[in-house]
């Protein structure tokens, strides 16, 4: 399979890979996957008392889609809110990518990895 | 090859040594004949290299010429196999035996088999990939005609006890047939002393052309007979129509004729080298797992799983220096992972996490060398990415969590 520049862009040099400390209220978690379907997303987003995403983290275990996609999507994270970072769809980031199709469920699982982080974020501060 | 592309992929297909290419070549041009051609020298020419090259394929497997059927390959002859013995001993019965981890071109023609009405048991393997053999001698029914074992798996290297198979198949009076495409020309195969009557087995395996292969099928005690799958000239005895493929043919003879000569001195290095690796990656890395049995199996071939990261990914990681294949679920169209690895009992995680390197003959020492870092690398890479590495060093048990399965 041949991948697109920017994917294999974010798969050499991936953005934001690590951890935060998830017991932070500003710092909300998304995990989602499970390493017997081959891929485990693992998204960080801290948030300003503003509310908007200054930090964004992530973790990946799977296959180079899967990290592609969630490097790109903690790229987009950063500098937007709450409400802004909700609207991210899977589809602009299998565009992006340029993702084939047997790939599109790793933007899915970038989606799902967002909207827990954000879900998160919010029931642990009373949103 | 490209210049600094290691390939460790020879369980796929081997390169064509050019000793078989030079063989090769005067049967494109200057030498046109269809061995069927009985009217002219050309044809005549082109019968007696085929009959040379049927002669040396034979040889290699210790049978005689008249009990090989050249195809197209290993698929075509393990289809003529399988649905030309169902379909020849129909009066006998209708059950066949084959196991789990057998390869698609059998399984899919066993399929076949059970949607034309026979009856096909499935055997599971054990830990190590063998099969359990007791289980074999008790599936074994008045109504079986035949049991299929594969010599050697593509995937894991493991090789069968195909001698105690043999005398099982000897002693129940059913016939055994084997897909031995990934043993012969790479370890010493010998069908008749195994008690092996349908053999499988191609020439892209062993540095021969792709398109050619052959099915031997025994001719004396007991005569074995399979009906033709593929209609027309009546060629091969009856047993395969088409026009031969002289070149192929050639080459596949000439392959032979090579592996015959150093196959052993081949195993012996390539022995060294896979443990090598495969003792680099256990030194180096933590969480690393040979799967399959480590004593009975092919000498260049090694499956590892580097748990908690997924294969393709990995692969990614150094795919522009080294050339491999995985169980990863990423790596196929169906989205599953190796059935072959699951089969033996590994998790999906695991067969996930599986690489398969698979050495040959012009694989040299220094690729070796270079292997080692590329992948140690590459594995550490993805670790440092993986959550779920950072969640076994942090000691949470992985198997307590709550994952979200999609």
């Amino acid at each position: 399979m041949a991948y697109s520049e920017k994917l294999l862009d974010h798969f050499k040099n991936p953005k934001n890979v690590g951890t935060l400390d998830k017991s932070k209220k500003s710092v909300g978690t998304g995990l989602v996957g499970a390493p017997e379907c081959g891929d485990v997303m693992r998204l960080q987003i801290k948030v300003s008392e503003e509310g908007v995403i200054e930090d964004a983290k992530f973790k990946t275990f799977g296959c180079g889609s899967a990290i592609a996609s969630s490097s790109l999507a903690t790229e987009w994270l950063k500098g937007k809110n709450l409400d802004e970072a909700s609207t991210i769809d899977n589809m602009d980031i299998v565009e992006e990518l340029a993702l084939p199709p047997v790939k599109i469920h790793c933007s899915v699982l970038a989606e799902d990895a967002i909207k827990m982080a954000i879900k998160d974020y919010r029931e642990k501060n009373g949103q | 090859m490209e210049n600094n592309l290691i390939y460790f992929d020879n369980n796929s297909t081997t390169p064509c040594d050019p000793r078989v290419v030079d063989t090769m070549l005067p049967w494109f041009y200057q030498n046109p004949g269809n061995a069927a051609s009985r009217s002219h020298a050309f044809g005549w020419k082109a019968e007696e290299a085929v009959d040379y090259a049927r002669g040396q394929v034979a040889d290699l497997i210790s049978v005689e010429s008249k009990e090989i059927i050249f195809t197209s390959g290993a698929t075509e002859a393990n289809n003529l196999a399988i649905k030309g013995v169902f379909e020849m001993y129909a009066r006998k019965g209708n059950h066949i035996i084959t196991l789990t981890t057998e390869h698609k071109a059998v399984l899919d023609a066993c399929d076949k088999v059970e949607k034309l009405g026979g009856d096909v048991t499935y055997l599971s393997v054990d830990r190590e990939g063998l099969v359990d053999l007791k289980a074999l001698e008790d599936a074994i029914t008045d109504k079986t005609v035949l049991v299929s074992i594969m010599w050697a798996n593509n995937e894991t290297g493991v090789i069968q006890p195909m001698k105690e198979i043999g005398e099982i198949c000897a002693r129940k009076g059913v016939l055994l047939f084997s897909d031995a495409t990934q043993a012969v020309g790479k370890i010493p195969v010998d069908p008749k002393a195994t008690g092996v009557h349908l053999m499988a087995f191609t020439a892209h395996k062993m540095y021969g052309p792709k398109g050619v292969g052959a099915l031997f099928v025994n001719r004396k005690k007991p005569r074995v007979k399979v009906v033709a799958q593929m209609d027309g000239g009546g060629h091969e005895r009856g047993m395969r129509s088409g026009t031969l493929n002289v070149t192929g043919i050639v080459g596949f003879g000439k392959a032979a004729e090579i592996a015959k000569e150093e196959m052993e001195a081949d195993a012996k290095r390539l022995e060294v080298l896979r443990d090598k690796l495969e003792r680099a990656f256990e030194e180096r890395l933590e969480e690393v797992y040979v799967n399959g049995s480590r004593t009975s199996r092919m000498p260049h071939v090694t499956n590892i799983s580097f748990k908690h990261v997924e294969g393709e990914g990995l692969m990614m990681t150094f795919n522009e220096n080294i050339a491999v294949s995985s169980g990863s679920a990423c790596t196929s169209s169906s989205l599953e992972p190796s059935y072959v690895l699951i089969a033996l009992g590994l998790g999906d995680d695991l067969a996930h996490s599986s690489i398969r390197f698979s050495l040959g003959r012009f694989t040299k020492e220094e690729e070796i060398d270079r292997a080692i870092d590329l992948v140690a690398n590459g594995v550490t890479h993805m670790r440092d990415l993986s959550p779920i590495w950072e969640m076994y060093k942090e000691g949470v048990d992985l198997d307590s969590v709550q994952w979200q399965e999609h």
